[in-house]
């Protein structure tokens, strides 16, 4: 049994302008120490779906089964999902500066979600745990830094603070939502390679919510490609990447500038993401679908599988046999990871490997 | 690229020809260089607390750059946040005032103009932004927003502009029904749209684009790059493009310019600077980029650097990115690497390092000094 199975969830929010169908019937599982990609655009129901699992989507109507070791967590009440909340599920958020409390110490606000949910443990040893646990994820000093504010850390520091907190009481899923998209590139990679470490060290199961194939390509297991509230495509990462069968997992993939492909033509998927209100009839990718069939303006396809192991599965109506890149892309990539990227980089990171003394430009 | 036409073909003729700025005679001087930068320093004052705050120190964003824009070429602008690349581009467009160094556009030094010298230049330079939310007026009508152009420099009115305004609207991709609509009624991408066309209302030589496509999603974020693409083709116009992606800058630029803490870390021909970088921090930068390749991430041996990037108001000593940097040594604390083409490079390929990168080098030798550590 997996850690998380959830089922057939829908979510919908009453608006004066209709109802949003933010999430109509996904399911996915999640299994122990693996970690699940949910890509999408914009508004296509990867937050809401996430949050719904630990009761943050106030006002919305939900339905559907949620079962987290043995508890389904959909409809169970507030003070058990107090419980579930950070002991069991810990989430972190885009944007670290907002979801951390600026008229408090840092180091106290770990303190204060170990006190939280075991009283047993004294002030003083939750605050040595803060320490401990900033030390860590990497933060220089954390004995003097547990006693800053959150503004006198840089962006990079506050979302290791979040993942110290996210660890502090071990628990058996992180959900990270977007967590390094306001970051930039040399720090989104220390926080990746973070999360890659601290997962494999702790068995720890995630489920990494994200708009950038670059992210999951880096550390996913399993991806599943969301679209209009609903999943589009579920794959291990190597299949969503070379055997995509969903023409928008496709059309995501060939939109992606992508050096071989320097100074050519991208080729982007048409039109606009449709309104949850009012969705199109039959398929909801059909208006922006470059393989459009009759059946698809009217029916709606749901995950069927599209390989011989059952779990690659598709939402769509093209045959089994559809699944692939287009051969100039599949031609692209091969050139790509042929040609390898830079060289020099490869060579310094070897070098910052071997040398004894550099330990310090890695993060151990 | 040809596109030495200083104003590009005009659609429908509605709009009457930018007229050039003052004489004009710069232009055929300097060949095909549209824009030059010399030496360019952008330094903000830090005030102390208190009722008469003075100067306790200086950020210093923009320290000593130098850039050459080709005409209908793309220059990429690349470097992480605080890099300086936003008030760079700034300072360019003469939105704000440069504390030393030139800005020569299309031959003429515009870089200390009164506002009424710089007005005709600013029909030459428009920007487009990053937040289509944050940069359109949420009160004003699309229509209105685009037409303003003309309006300030007093170009077409009534039914004129109306006809320009739709058909530039047209020419980005928006439907010109939707003249009366709020911005509020548009998505991200089409707002861009929207910056776009009102960004080229005037037919600019050309646009700063400052992260115009980092706020999109990924399917909407092609459109409008091959959208940015035709434009440029079409209208002849020269991009300074600004963006932290490198793929995307990859992907529009015939140059790049790297930057870190206000200096050049490396400029040059993309390729060059893509394939073999000399500066360990564009070497860093390039493999901490995520590529969407589960086999190329995998087979990527990625350089993780400590720490952040420095404050600007206190910058490190010597080379800036010594305390970060996995190659330096003493010399790198002490003197700052001038920026020059090192050997084997093409002469416009130029980096500030004292100890590049070499292509075939075998790295495991190199030391590292002790004060090395610095995370901030």
């Amino acid at each position: 049994m997996s850690l998380l199975e959830v089922r057939d969830l829908r979510v919908s929010f009453p608006t004066a302008d209709g109802v949003v169908r933010a999430v109509r019937g996904v399911s996915f599982d999640v299994d122990a120490g693996r970690t699940i990609g949910i890509v999408g655009e914009s508004g296509s129901g990867k937050t809401v779906l996430t949050q719904t699992l630990l009761g943050l989507t106030a006002g919305g109507q939900v339905s559907g089964q949620a079962v987290f070791d043995g508890t389904d967590l959909i409809g169970l009440g507030e003070e058990q999902l107090r419980r579930v909340r950070g002991a069991q599920i810990a989430v972190i958020f885009q944007d670290p500066l907002t979801s951390l409390h600026p008229l408090y110490k840092v180091g106290w606000q770990i303190a204060e979600m170990i006190r939280a949910h075991d009283k047993s443990v004294s002030k003083k040893q939750a605050a040595q745990r803060a320490v401990e646990l900033l030390g860590r994820v990497g933060i220089p000093q954390p004995a003097q830094r547990v006693k800053d504010y959150p503004h006198q850390f840089s962006g990079g520091m506050r979302q290791r603070a979040m993942i110290a907190m996210a660890l502090s009481l071990e628990p058996k899923l992180i959900i990270a939502d977007e967590p390094t998209t306001a970051l930039d590139a040399t720090v989104q990679a220390q926080i990746l390679d973070l999360l890659l470490r601290l997962q494999q060290d702790f068995g720890t199961a995630m489920i990494m919510i994200t708009h950038d194939l670059g992210v999951v390509a880096d550390i996913a297991d399993d991806v599943l490609v969301m679209y209009a509230g609903r999943a589009a495509e579920v794959a291990s990462k190597r299949d969503i990447f070379y055997k995509p069968h969903h023409p928008y997992t496709k059309g995501l993939l060939e939109s992606i500038p992508n050096s071989s492909a320097a100074g050519g033509r991208l080729r982007p998927i048409t039109g606009q993401p449709p309104s949850l209100i009012n969705l199109p009839s039959g398929c909801a990718f059909h208006p922006r679908c470059a393989y459009v069939m009759d059946k698809c303006l009217t029916d709606e396809p749901s995950l069927t599988p599209v390989a011989q192991d059952g779990f690659h599965r598709s939402a769509c109506w093209l045959p089994a046999s559809a699944a692939g890149l287009s051969a100039e892309a599949e031609d692209q990539r091969r050139r790509t990871v042929g040609e390898g990227r830079s060289v020099a980089a490869a060579k310094i990171a070897e070098a910052i490997a071997k040398s004894p003394e550099a330990e310090g430009s890695v993060i151990a | 690229m040809t596109g030495t036409e200083a104003t590009g073909p005009q659609p429908g003729g509605a709009i009457p020809a930018a007229a050039p700025p003052a004489a004009g005679n710069g232009a055929a001087a300097d060949g095909d260089v549209l824009v030059q930068v010399h030496d360019l320093v952008k330094y903000f004052p830090v005030r102390g607390a208190g009722l008469i705050s003075r100067t306790v120190g200086q950020v210093q964003a923009v320290d000593g750059v130098s850039l050459t824009l080709r005409r209908g070429q793309t220059l990429g602008l690349v470097g992480e946040t605080g890099c300086g690349k936003s008030t760079l581009a700034r300072c360019i467009a003469g939105l704000i005032p440069v504390t030393s160094g030139q800005v020569i556009f299309d031959g003429h030094d515009i870089t200390r103009l009164s506002r009424r010298a710089m007005r005709p230049f600013r029909r030459e330079i428009q920007m487009i932004f990053q937040d289509p939310y944050g940069s359109l007026n949420p009160r004003r009508r699309v229509g209105s927003i685009i037409g303003d152009p003309f309006a300030v420099h007093n170009i077409a009115s009534g039914a004129d502009r109306k006809k320009a305004v739709q058909e530039m609207m047209e020419r980005v991709g928006l439907n010109p029904e939707h003249y009366n609509r709020f911005p509020a009624e548009f998505s991200g991408g089409q707002r861009q749209r929207i910056g776009l066309a009102r960004a080229l209302a005037l037919r600019p030589k050309l646009i700063i684009a400052d992260e115009p496509v980092s706020a999109l999603d990924v399917s909407i974020q092609a459109q409008i790059l091959n959208l940015l693409a035709d434009l440029q083709h079409d209208f002849g116009l020269t991009y300074l493009f600004i963006a932290h992606d490198l793929e995307v800058v990859r992907h529009v630029s015939n140059q790049v310019t790297v930057m870190y803490l206000g200096r050049v870390a490396e400029q040059g021909p993309k390729d060059p600077v893509y394939d073999t970088p000399r500066h360990p921090y564009t070497a860093a930068l390039l493999s901490a980029a995520p590529a969407a390749d589960p086999d190329a991430a995998a087979a990527r041996q990625r350089i993780i650097l400590t720490g952040d990037v420095p404050s600007p108001i206190n910058p490190p000593s010597g080379c800036r990115f010594h305390p970060r940097c996995p190659k330096t040594q003493d010399l790198c604390s002490q003197q700052d690497p001038p920026l020059e083409t090192k050997p084997g490079d093409p002469p416009d390929h130029k980096t500030a390092c004292h100890y590049p990168v070499q292509p075939h080098e075998n790295l495991t030798t190199s030391n590292k000094s002790s004060s090395g550590g610095g995370a901030a």
